[in-house]
Formats: C-alpha cells, structure tokens, sequence
C-alpha cells in the first residue's frame, strides 16, 4: 500500500504518495493519513463557522427582539424617537401591500414566461430568454430601484407604492420563470400525450394538463420568490420611499418592513434599536416560515404519488 | 383460460381505416415505409414485430399523435370511414377524438380523482357535443364498467387515481378513452408493463369490446396476438411483410421472415 | 347516452377545429410574456443610463476616476466607492471562498448522511436572510465586536497597528466590518456551486484514485478539485457578482465615507452603499444624476461579472472539467 512510487494512472497523484524521504514508507503513510484526518477536521470545521452567523443572528433575533414584539407591536404606529413603545403596524400593512402589488405583475409574467421556456424549449429566442433572465436575476436590486425610480418617479414627481411594486416585480420575475419551467420540465410527456389523444387542444394540453399538475411545485416556488422580494430595501428606497403615517395608497410613499427596519437600525436611539430588532424578527420570521414552508412542501411532494 | 382468436368468416365487411402509402420521418429517418392495409371494422387487429420496426410509430399515424413528435412528419394517405384524416381541412382534435389512444404506460392525470380522469375526454368536446354533469356521471360509470374496473372503483370515485395500482390505472386509461365512445381504439403495447393477472383481465376486455368497437393492437407479445386478435400484421424494418387472418400468420406464414419471427428464431 | 351522428362527416370532425386560433393565442401569451424578459432588462439599461446621462456628459469617464466628491461645489468623482467596490468584495472573496469550499467538500465527501441534510439546510438558509437583517446585526453586534475585540486585538496585541493595513482609529464601522458581513452572505452561494460541481465529477475519476491507494483527502485534492476547478471559480465569481451588488447590509456597517485608504479599518463606500446612503439627501440635480450614473456603472460590472460566472458554472456542468 505504501509503495505507489509512480503514480500511473489517475491524473497527477501528488508526490505525498511516494514512499518519503524521511521515515521511509512507514512514516509517509502515517503523514499521509494524518492529512486526511487533518482535513476531515478543517472542512468540519469550516461547516461549524459557516452556520455560525446563521445561529447568531437567529440568536440575537431572539433575544433582543422578542421582547419587543406583542401584540400592539403589529396594530400600533410608530412613536417619534425617545417615546418607548409603539409598532409597525403601517409597515406590515405597507409590506403586504407592495407584494402583492408585485406580485401580481411578478406572477403571471413569470408563469407565463416559465411555459414558454419549457415548451419551446432549444428555440433560440427560448435559449436568450432564459439567458437574459439569468442576467436580470443578478442584477443589484439598488439598480431595479433606480429603474423604477426613472420611470415611475421622477415622471410624476413623486414617490409612491407603485414604482416600489415595479422594482420588486422586476425582481420576482425571473425567480418565477426558473422554477416555472423546472416545473414544467418534470411533467412527464406520457401525461401530455395522453392528453393530446383525447382530443385536448395544445393549448388546453398545457394549462389543464401540465400545468395544473406542475401547479404544487409552481405555488412553491412563487413562494419563495415572494419571501424574497419582502426582505428587500434597496429597491424601495426610492420609489416606495416608506411613510411615517398610515396609508395604503398605490400612488403615495408607502411603509414597509424592511425599510422601517433600516431606518430605526441607523437611528442613534436605543428604544428605536429595539424596534428594529422586532421587525427584523417579524420578518424574518416571514421569510423563514414561507422558505422552509416551500421546501417541505416540495420534499413531501415527491415522497407520495405513483410513478 | 386461454381466449383463442377467431377465424373470420365474412370478408365484405367494411373497412373502418385504411392506409395508402403511408410513410412516416422522424427527421430524416424513416421509421415507417409505404405501408398500405385496411383494417376491418368491428375487429381486433394485431400489429406485431421485433423492436424498433415501427409498429408503435404506425398506430401513431391512425390518430395524427406522430406528428406532436417535433421533426416528425407523414406522407401518404389514411382514409378513415372514407376521409382522408390527413387533408389540409381535417382537424386533427377531431380525428382524435373518433380515434382513441391507450398508451404502454398508464397515465393518469395525477391531480385529478377517478371520476375526473374518466370525464376529462368529455369536457373537451365541442359545446353542442359535451354531455351536461348527470349525464356525464353515466357516461362515467358505462366506461369503467366496460373497462371491468367499475366493482373496483365505485365507492371511491373521488379519490386519487395515482393511488390504483398498476393494472387498475391501465384499465382507468382504456376508461377514459372509451368515455368519448371512439369508433377504434388503439392499443399500444397496454399489457407491457403489467402483471400477468392484470394482464389476462386486459385481455379479456379487448376481446369483449371487438362487438362495440374496431380495436387495433401493437403488441411485442406473440401469444398475445394469438390470443385476442383476428387479424394480425407483421412489420419488419417499417414495412408491412405480412397481413392476414391471425391463424393463418401464425400456423402458415407466407413469407419466410414472417415464418421465422413467429416461430421465435429472431425478435 | 348522446346521440352519435352516423359518419364522421356528420359528426362535423372535418371542420377546422374553431380551437386550433387558441393554440395560435396561447402561443402568442406565453411569447409575450417571455418577450417581457428582454424588453424589462433593456429598459433598465436605458433607464440607468438616462439617469445617469447628465453626470456623464459633464464628467466624461473621468467620472470614475476622479476621487473628489464635493456635492456644494458640484464636484463628483466616483473613484472611492469603485475602489471601496472592489477592495470590500476581495476582503469577502478571500474571507469566503475557503469557508465555502470547506463547506462543500465537507458535505459532499465526509460528512455522514444524517449530518448532511441538516447543516446544507442551514447554510443554504444564510441566503435567505434579508439583507437589512444583516446589516441590522452588523451595526449593532458585529462593529461592535470588531471594534472592541478583533480591531484592538491586531492593532495592540499583534502590534500591527501602524501597519498600513491596520492603520487609523478603530471606531468600528470599516471596510474589514464590510467584508465581513459580504463574506457571510456570499457563501451560501460559492458553497451551493461547489457542491453541484463536486457531484458532478465522475466516479470514473475519484475512483482511479482510491484503487491506487490515495486517501481521502488525497483523492480529492488530486482528481476531485482539479476537475471540479473551473466550476468552482465559477461559483466564486458568481459570489463576486452578488458582492459587488449588495447594499443594504455594507451600507450599515462601512462606515460611508469618501475616503480612498489602505487601511482595513478605516471607513468607506460601496457604488452601492453611496447610492442608497446619498440619495435622501441628494440636493440638485447633478447630484442626483452623479448618484445614478454610479448606478449605471454597478449595472454594467455586475452584468459582465455574471455573465462570466454563468458560462464558466455552464462550461463545467456539460463536462469540460478543468
């Protein structure tokens, strides 16, 4: 075992296999063997940093948030600084507002972008559309803001929930269109086909048929991608701009989460740090829930069911 | 209990499909190559060959399901009751509505119940044709009892059609074919992928069902062919070598490649 | 039962099917809305560079080049946040990639099954913590904790303190904090990457290398990452590509100053961070064009720096390993 001196074969198998220079075979085999104990303990070790944060943060979260958050954390409006107490109520509404508004640019377009990509599927124009919403997916959300802001903003000269909308939409978009087609895609043809033969239009194939068995992963997908676009604050910084007051108008600067968040975590005030601390717990709480929600949902969904 | 196939006796009976010079591409292949015959009506024709000699791309013709294949193509001609279902002003939803297809692997839809999977040929008829709900709740119950499935089935019509089991969903999917009431239904390989058992209850449908309907089966098994069929075709490389009355292809073959696959030297 | 029509003519099976112009339509849908994909991202591209447009034309490229951001007198340079751009997001590559590929090669190699759906779980859970949520714990738990314990501790304790690297008053919010919080957000993502590629390598290969002997670590070091390289610098860059856009979070602890410095602990800014910090407080126009081309300029890099990672993660996952 200790003899592999010239390493034929498997392309380049280090020097360490070659008997050592000191100790002779013996001690490079146990050199070699404690490298590899070495390592098994470094990459371990790197996987307990890496969820490190995740537990800090969660840590944190906890407990310097949870005291903060009850009740009147989610029915009462922001205090001005130094008065304790107060909620987020405008914001969560505000929130819930701007992902839904975005959502319904985000979705449809999505879907629909989604079964067009899995059913033309080597077209070229399928194949640069898939491309370029790769492209849009990487894109900074800062940069989706500023889109929204040039073209819902600075027309009307004013801020407004719309254009927060829009750059989340943009978002959303090409996270809906991937896990749209990967859907698709798992629907076996036998099942369109059987369609097909009774009589069902190519089109009605595709909506009755395939989509609505794709429909459970679709959901879920979406899902997340809405989870995502609820954490984010670059893109309303501009458009949605966040508002003090209640108000749920489409066309006025409206809360939202994230941005409250933001703006009491810079702030030089302790209680405000403590509402901060809340909201991120709210949502993150949201985000977490619909994330692990999605994927259970998904795992639980390929467990059951003939093939 | 073996079902052996009958002689035919009449040969004036009218020709229900009947294909002129029919080839079918798969790009620039070949896969089916001139092949002209007429199947009877009210008869079950078997169409039997070794893999790969185009036997399922065939039947794939009868119903225009070849050319949903992307590059595929077809030529040549295939007159049922008369109309070429191939010309420029037919549709091909309608021809396959007439036209039945059970499939090698049973496909139900997943999402939806038995009774659904049943009726799911019904709600795409055209408006003058949809049956209104009662009716189709008969229509319902006639297919699955002519697919012998119904006593299985009829306390649980709601429920999931993916939780049956492997033979049952096939006799689900001849089911819902039949719900249309299809003048001929085509059979591909439907028993392959099941138990013996489910098997012989196939079977033993498609013999019943020659009465109400023209049936045409591609089957890799010969004993099977034997058994339910009256009139078999042999194809070999995508040409038609021999067809005739099952009994005679299989006791006094005319062609010495017809001869040798029956009596198993090759497939 | 329904009445049946005698022949098939009758049954009207030759009409043109009234249906088949709804294939036409569903086909026409969907293609719009895939056509939604390029037409939005090219609007983007007009619309940054619309904003950005005044800057540009009074500026030239010197734009990003000059170091002198002077609102009141209507000077704008861009030249620190590009330097902060690129030198927080090497902090977070250097800090990250390790990490991530230990992460990877620890999941796809060692770690025994029961192990290895929890803690992928986890690290993949860091990519969906929003990025304020970040940037709250950064400011408020990670600056102060740099500042009190790992900024003292190299600048007395190691004695590095009037090292250029180390120099200047630690008061916490930093490039080296910036870096930090990047490296964290960015390794679920180098680490996602890495997996697949490690997946993807062939048995073929790994077990050439055990059958002559190699250990472990050996057979990965030797046949594994060799093959699996040019996916992972793929997951790397695309790592980079998320780095250099991330705002929220950097903007919350780097300190937003305009300063071009050596030193890890002195503050700075992103191209993101200034444009998120700036824009309340952007008094004229020029300023706000200024803001919005810097805008245009993050647009173009990321563009390029994604693209790159795409076809490098692509190049390998249709086999052409390293």
């Amino acid at each position: 075992m200790a003899g592999l001196a010239h390493g034929a074969g498997a392309r380049g198998v280090s020097s360490s296999v070659r008997p050592g220079r000191r100790g002779g075979a013996q001690g490079a085999l146990t050199r070699r063997r404690f490298v590899n104990r070495l390592m098994i303990a470094l990459t371990c070790a790197a996987a307990l940093i890496a969820t490190l944060p995740l537990v800090l943060i969660l840590v944190h979260l906890l407990r310097l948030g949870a005291g903060a958050v009850d009740w009147t954390f989610f029915t009462r409006m922001p205090v001005p600084a130094g008065e304790p107490g107060g909620g987020m109520a405008n914001a969560i509404a505000g929130t819930a507002i701007i992902v839904a508004m975005a959502s319904l640019i985000g979705l449809p377009v999505g879907v629909g972008a989604g079964l067009y990509l899995a059913e033309r599927r080597s077209a070229r124009l399928a194949t640069s559309v898939r491309f370029l919403s790769d492209v849009l997916n990487g894109l900074p959300s800062i940069v989706l803001g500023i889109f929204a802001w040039q073209l819902l903003v600075r027309p009307f000269k004013h801020f407004s929930a719309l254009a927060g909308a829009v750059a989340l939409a943009a978002m959303m978009i090409p996270l809906v269109t991937r896990t749209t087609e990967e859907m698709i895609r798992l629907v076996p043809v036998a099942t369109r086909e059987a369609a097909l033969a009774l009589g069902y239009t190519k089109w009605r194939t595709s909506l009755d048929i395939v989509l609505r068995t794709a429909l459970p992963g679709i959901v879920t997908g979406s899902l997340v991608a809405v989870a995502r676009i609820a954490g984010e604050t670059a893109p309303l910084l501009f458009t949605a701009l966040g508002n003090q007051f209640w108000s749920l108008s489409a066309t006025r600067p409206i809360a939202a989460l994230p941005l409250q968040i933001y703006t009491y975590a810079i702030s030089p005030y302790d209680d405000q740090h403590a509402q901060a601390w809340a909201g991120a717990l709210v949502l993150i709480g949201l985000v977490l829930v619909i994330s692990v929600a999605a994927r259970f949902a998904t795992r639980s969904r390929f467990g059951r069911g003939g093939d | 209990m073996p079902i052996i196939a009958t002689t035919e006796v009449a040969t004036d009976l009218p020709m229900c499909i009947a294909t002129e010079g029919l080839s079918a591409m798969f790009g620039e292949t070949r896969a089916v190559r001139d092949i002209s015959f007429a199947i009877r009506t009210g008869q079950v024709t078997a169409i039997i060959g070794p893999s790969g000699c185009g036997k399922s791309t065939l039947l794939r013709c009868l119903n225009r399901m070849h050319e949903t294949v992307p590059g595929a193509r077809v030529e040549g001609v295939v007159r049922f009751e008369g109309r070429n279902i191939y010309d420029s002003g037919v549709s091909a939803i309608g021809v396959r509505r007439h036209v039945g297809m059970v499939f090698q692997r049973p496909t139900p839809f997943p999402t939806m119940s038995i009774r659904d999977n049943v009726a799911a040929g019904l709600k795409v008829l055209p408006r003058a044709e949809r049956p209104p709900r009662r009716q189709a709740d008969e229509i319902v119950e006639t297919a699955l009892r002519r697919a012998a499935l119904w006593d299985e089935v009829a306390e649980r019509l709601d429920s999931s059609a993916v939780a049956l089991s492997g033979g049952q969903q096939q006799r689900l999917c001849i089911a819902r074919a039949l719900a249309t009431s299809p003048t001929v239904l085509l059979l591909d390989e439907p028993t392959a992928s099941l138990d013996p058992i489910s098997t012989q209850r196939i079977e033993e449908l498609v013999y019943e069902l020659r009465s109400q309907l023209t049936v045409i089966i591609v089957t890799h098994n010969m004993q099977q062919a034997a058994r339910i069929s009256d009139r078999t075709a042999f194809m070999l490389a995508g040409e038609l070598i021999e067809y005739g009355p099952t009994n005679a292809i299989f006791t006094t073959p005319g062609d010495s490649r017809t001869e040798a696959y029956v009596t198993g030297r090759f497939g | 039962m329904r009445p049946r029509p005698a022949t098939v003519a009758d049954r009207g099976a030759l009409r043109i099917d009234a249906s088949l112009s709804g294939d036409r339509v569903y086909r026409w849908v969907t293609t719009g809305f895939a056509l939604v994909i390029p037409i939005l991202l090219a609007m983007i591209g007009w619309a940054v560079f619309r904003a950005g447009w005044p800057a540009f034309r009074h500026f030239g490229v010197a734009f990003f080049t000059e170091s002198d951001w002077d609102p009141v007198n209507g000077r704008f340079g861009a030249a620190p946040a590009v330097y902060g751009t690129i030198v927080s997001s090497a902090i977070a590559i250097v800090l990250a990639t390790p990490l991530a590929v230990g992460v990877a090669i620890f999941l796809s190699e060692f770690a025994p099954r029961r192990v290895r759906q929890p803690v992928a779980f986890l690290v993949d859970l860091l990519a969906a913590i929003p990025s304020v949520v970040y940037g709250l714990w950064g400011i408020l738990v990670l600056v102060p904790f740099l500042r009190e314990h790992v900024m003292s501790f190299i600048s007395d304790t190691l004695h590095l303190g009037g090292t250029p690297l180390f120099a200047g008053p630690a008061y916490g919010p930093s490039m080296l904090a910036a870096g930090c919080i990047l490296a964290i957000m960015i390794l679920p993502y180098i680490s996602a990457v890495t997996r697949e590629v490690l997946l993807a390598v062939p048995r073929s290969q790994r077990e050439a290398a055990l059958a002559l002997g190699a250990t472990r670590w050996e057979m990965i070091w030797d046949a594994v990452l060799p093959y699996a390289r040019s996916g992972i610098v793929g997951g790397v860059i695309l790592g980079l590509g998320r780095a250099l856009g991330e705002t929220m979070a950097v903007t919350m602890v780097i300190g937003n100053a305009h300063d071009i410095s050596a030193s890890l602990f002195a503050p700075g800014y992103t191209m993101a961070s200034l444009i998120a910090n700036e824009f309340s407080e952007a008094t004229n126009d020029l300023h706000v064009s200024a803001l919005m081309a810097v805008g245009a300029g993050l647009f173009i890099v990321t563009v390029i720096v994604n693209a790159i990672a795409r076809w490098l993660v692509w190049r390998t996952a249709r086999g052409q390993g390293a």
